[in-house]
């Protein structure tokens, strides 16, 4: 992190952003979801630094077809508010396409749909008055491949997504440029970039390019962050960078990553979730699912016996 | 086995037979000879242009309207000003209609049309569009704009029967290059919760700018040299004229009326006017290949 100060948090670096809300439109169901996802935040900017806190997702009986072609089977799984829950198995277990169902990005494959609910807190996100842009606005996601908009600087990247949201052209310029700059230091990339912010995203290291991308998700302020294989195309060194800054992000969000690698999963997750061809296998602690799974196909996976 | 190959073997064993040392041998002359020749007449075609247009070339030539005096040696027969001028508003007219709507087909194709029966369709038509010999565009606006109307030829009329024959290719070559952003980038941007619309107008477009106006420039330079769609909806005059709903000279009609005139004066406007218009086209090329090679998705 940057020298100037402890990790910063959504309600110390950004109090403008308290009184802006891009979910207005998700109906309000609880008083947790309608507080966060419908009413300006108002909370003083100065009274807690974890003022802003991430949510829970919780899938029940979540089901995702391909055509017909059934890929996630009927999952009921927890995902606690600002943890890291990994989620691991082996390639086409259907991780990725759960992961996915979260945001409702899965429905944007021609074809593709899912079934059962998934609730934000308690709020069904798959809910017909529920609007699609308001979930993907308090649902970030981080790609596998790093994917800076190409046409874009590193600062029109990580401003693309308050300047995208349907009502953003009327913030103002210092409004933005504090957004982006608490955005890329939660990141750990403002010190990198702050002299070259005007520079191609796409001119920046891949390590970079994916905590570009982190920042970018940030900036819209989600309440959860899908990292699906973040750092599957990195190095080692920006691989570590990236585990670092996921334990200094769930302060402020609830982090779902998907990863192929174990020892990633034990590194960064509070808790970890196994998945074998579209099912939940178990799911538990980190610690508990390495050393002491209660299912043996879960053993012999992080034994490394298949997989 | 067992025993080790000599170098001598070796090498024989690795060396290109005769046999095929002389069929690689044929097969190259073979396809450079194909180059050549195809290259041939299009040198010849510059190399005439230039030996034949030059001559006629003189600030005269540019700044004055066609005199329509073909007979009389002594009075001037005037330069192509009109049919520049001409040229110019009936093209920007054309791409004013064609480009936007030929933009928005594309988006829908790619973005909403994809695969569908009807988005298949669209893409038939506009296959079956591209293959439309360009005196029938003019012979429809013919029909509809003019025998339909009534009313007499204009410049107007040209450029919808310019447009139509812009249509397919500006729809083609836009969907090639949006096809060719990647679908990563749509994502991420619709995972930050963008709205579709705004997708396509802050990410999608302007990612696959530079290509589209390859696309849109050559489309352009293909509506320039076209005389059969102008023939009967423009038709020919004389004079300058920035009103397209009147009679409008156009660059190939001007050199399809002076090219079967008697006088060698004449013909050799039209030579001059040939030249012009290929310089012009050869310019819009130009752009466009500056313009890709900015290109951010080679």
């Amino acid at each position: 992190m940057t020298s100037d100060g402890p990790p910063s948090r959504v309600a110390d670096m950004e109090p403008e952003s308290q009184t802006e809300s891009g979910h207005e439109r998700i109906r309000p169901q609880t008083p947790e979801a309608a507080r966060v996802l419908t009413e300006p935040r108002v909370e003083d900017a100065s009274s807690t630094v974890d003022a802003k806190p991430g949510l829970s997702v919780r899938l029940e009986q979540l089901r995702a077809f391909y055509g017909e072609a059934e890929q996630v089977k009927g999952v009921d799984l927890d995902f606690r508010a600002n943890q890291v829950t990994a989620i691991i198995g082996p390639s086409g277990c259907g991780k990725s396409t759960m992961v996915r169902c979260i945001n409702r990005m899965h429905e944007e494959i021609p074809g593709a749909r899912a079934e059962g609910r998934v609730l934000l807190d308690d709020l069904d996100l798959y809910d017909s008055s529920v609007d699609v842009v308001a979930v993907r606005r308090a649902i970030g996601m981080v790609f596998q491949k790093p994917n800076p908009f190409p046409t874009m600087s590193v600062f029109d990247n990580v401003a693309a997504g308050p300047r995208l949201s349907a009502g953003g052209r009327s913030r103002s310029h210092s409004d933005l440029h504090a957004k982006v700059e608490a955005a890329l230091r939660s990141a750990g990339l403002w010190e990198e970039v702050k002299d070259r912010l005007g520079e191609p995203g796409a001119g920046l290291s891949g390590g970079q390019q994916q905590r570009l991308c982190i920042a970018r998700s940030l900036a819209v302020d989600p309440e959860v962050i899908l990292m699906d294989e973040p750092c599957s195309a990195l190095d080692p060194i920006a691989t570590l960078k990236i585990e670092e800054l996921i334990d200094q992000l769930k302060a402020q969000v609830t982090i779902v990553i998907v990863t192929h690698n174990m020892q990633q999963a034990a590194r960064v997750a509070d808790r970890t979730a196994f998945m074998l061809s579209g099912k939940l296998v178990e799911v538990g602690p980190t610690e508990e699912i390495f050393t002491n799974p209660t299912d043996s196909r879960t053993e012999e996976y992080v034994t490394g016996k298949f997989g | 086995m067992s025993t080790r190959e000599t170098p001598a073997a070796l090498l024989a064993r690795f060396d290109v037979s005769p046999a095929r040392r002389r069929k690689d041998r044929i097969a190259r002359g073979g396809i450079l000879a194909a180059t050549v020749l195809a290259l041939i007449p299009l040198l010849l075609i510059i190399y005439y242009l230039l030996l034949k247009g030059v001559g006629s070339w003189s600030v005269n030539f540019f700044t004055t309207d066609p005199t329509g005096n073909t007979f009389f040696k002594s009075s001037s027969i005037g330069g192509i000003k009109s049919a520049i001028l001409g040229t110019i508003e009936i093209v920007a007219l054309a791409s004013a209609i064609a480009i936007p709507i030929g933009i928005g087909v594309a988006v829908w194709l790619v973005e909403y049309g994809k695969n569908s029966w009807f988005a298949q369709l669209v893409r038939f038509f506009v296959d079956v569009l591209t293959g439309v010999p360009s005196i029938v565009f003019g012979l429809f606006v013919y029909i509809v704009l003019v025998v339909g109307t009534g009313s007499s030829y204009a410049g107007y009329k040209g450029s919808f029967a310019l447009a139509l024959l812009m249509l397919p290719v500006v729809i083609r070559s836009a969907e090639v290059v949006l096809l060719l952003v990647p679908g990563a980038l749509r994502e991420s941007a619709l995972a930050l919760g963008a709205p579709r619309f705004r997708v396509i107008f802050s990410i999608v477009l302007p990612t696959a700018l530079p290509g589209m106006i390859t696309g849109v420039l050559l489309a352009i330079a293909r509506a320039a040299g076209e005389t059969a769609p102008l023939l009967f909806t423009a038709a020919a005059t004389l004079k300058t004229n920035f009103n397209l709903g009147q009679f409008m000279n156009s660059l190939p009609v001007q050199i399809y009326s002076d090219v079967t005139s008697p006088t060698t004066a004449v013909v050799n406007r039209a030579w001059g006017a040939a030249l012009t218009l290929v310089v012009m086209i050869l310019l819009l090329n130009l752009i466009a290949r500056l313009v890709s090679r900015r290109s951010r998705l080679a």
